[in-house]
């Protein structure tokens, strides 16, 4: 279940703001990253941490949705991922 | 419009993809063939011929509906057991052949259980991939299909989720040029919609179609090679174990004669209750996508999701309000886990209800559900924290 290749080390640019969403369901970090990602500047990368099966795939649905970029969804060491989105506008 | 067949008499029953209230007729069929259809049909004295009249005369009717030859049929216990049957029963038939298994990703979970128990047996599943409308990639079926091995390939006649018609015709072209036979699992269109053609294996539901619980179908075209993964067993032509529920088949497919011969208007008059709702609900509703093909599609099943709601929250408020639904989202699955079908295509999960009307739906009760729906979406944002 992943759907990047790159660590986040490894990603080319470095996210501008975290959300930590780890433990709780969906949609409660999509509504986190719709209320924050205006917190950073365009072109910036927000990234979220979530373990909800389903952020993993509302996430990407979301920037469809939403016209933002879904950079990638990288698994943490623990549990989880963490899923990239870039502000588009 | 309220119905008998709801016991609650304010509840607007939309899960017609879950099952379909029975048939009027059929309840008439499944009394009057509990009286004289008990026997067992394999004997051969008078009440027994009586029992193996009714039971043929049924396979015969429920032949004709899905386009195939009395012997082809055989009734199961269930579309579930059709389904087990029909894949692991062509596999193993189909041995020297390959030991490939091609499905869609959005196939009922009855399929992809029985190919869990193919690959634990050292049989390979490829899954092919939908795009966001939730129909099978084509390009990638005719790939996996054509592939060295592949010994079966299954692809659903629509989604039972989203509705999602499936390229039957172009899937059944790609098998005959691979030799590969296909089973088609016609659930959610088998009396509603026109039985598709190009098949090996097809199999239904009855109570998909207005008939009891407990009958499946299992069609398996003559010339398939097809053996059973269960012991030996007399019954349906050595398809099917266990004694016949004649009563119960006889109404299935007298519910299943009643459901074609109506489909043609009644299939059309839901459609337009379906397109009504995938019009209407992103005007009325923010943020709101509405999932499936908006018109390769089963005449009465609609799939819309709602950003930043909770499914759960959705389904508790419909049904305070009298509306029975399901929904794909994770917090409603036994699992908790988001439907394989909604993932596969890529849409949004949470927030999501499935509307699936069953004969007779009326327009105000549509009418209903669409006035209640805006302000009940608002609520739920609104108690989340949601700006709106």
């Amino acid at each position: 279940m992943t759907s990047g290749q790159a660590t986040p080390e490894g990603s080319a640019q470095p996210p501008a703001l975290t959300i930590d969403a780890l433990g709780k369901k969906c949609p409660i970090p999509i509504i986190m990253l719709a209320a924050q990602i205006n917190d950073v500047p365009r072109n910036g990368i927000v990234a979220v941490l979530a373990d909800d099966p389903a952020a993993f795939s509302d996430i990407p649905a979301w920037c469809r949705l939403k016209s933002h970029h879904h950079v990638g969804s990288y698994e943490l060491p623990q549990r989880g991922w963490a899923i990239h989105v870039r502000r588009n506008y | 419009m309220h119905h008998a067949w709801c016991d609650d008499w304010e509840v607007a029953y939309f899960d017609a993809a879950s099952t379909e209230p029975l048939h009027p007729q059929a309840r008439e069929a499944l009394i009057a063939a509990l009286d004289v259809g008990w026997a067992d049909p394999a004997r051969l004295y008078g009440p027994a011929r009586r029992a193996r009249m009714l039971l043929e005369q049924a396979r015969t009717e429920v032949a004709e509906a899905l386009g195939a030859r009395p012997d082809e049929v055989a009734f199961t216990s269930s579309g579930t057991q059709a389904i087990h049957l029909g894949v692991l029963g062509t596999l193993h038939g189909r041995r020297r052949a390959g030991r490939r298994l091609v499905t869609s990703a959005v196939e009922h979970s009855s399929v992809l259980h029985a190919a869990g128990i193919h690959e634990r047996d050292g049989g390979s599943v490829e899954t092919v991939g939908v795009g966001l409308t939730g129909a099978v990639d084509l390009t990638a079926f005719r790939k996996a299909v054509l592939a060295e091995g592949t010994a079966l390939a299954c692809l659903q006649s629509a989604n039972h989720e989203v509705g999602t018609v499936q390229p039957i015709a172009e899937a059944a072209a790609v098998c005959a040029e691979a030799g590969v036979p296909l089973l088609v699992d016609a659930a959610q269109t088998a009396g509603r919609m026109p039985s598709p053609g190009g098949w090996s294996v097809l199999t239904a539901s009855a109570h998909k179609w207005g008939g009891p619980a407990g009958v499946g179908v299992l069609v398996i075209r003559k010339g398939t090679r097809w053996r059973t993964p269960l012991p030996e067993d007399d019954r349906e032509h050595r398809r099917v174990p266990g004694f016949e529920n004649v009563p119960a088949i006889v109404a299935a497919a007298a519910a299943l004669r009643a459901t074609v011969a109506e489909s043609g208007t009644e299939s059309a008059r839901l459609s337009a209750l379906v397109n009504r709702i995938r019009t209407e609900v992103p005007r009325l509703v923010p943020d709101v996508e509405v999932i499936g093909d908006p018109v390769a599609r089963a005449p009465h099943i609609v799939t819309f999701s709602c950003l930043y709601v909770e499914g759960e929250a959705l389904l508790t408020e419909l049904d305070k309000a009298g509306f029975a639904v399901s929904s794909g989202s994770s917090c409603t699955a036994s699992t908790l886990r988001p439907s394989h079908v909604l993932e596969a295509m890529g849409v949004l999960t949470h927030g999501n209800v499935r509307v699936s009307l069953p004969r007779g739906t009326s327009a105000t009760d549509v009418d209903r559900f669409l006035s209640v729906l805006p302000e009940m979406v608002r609520r739920i944002r609104e108690d989340a924290g949601v700006k709106q």
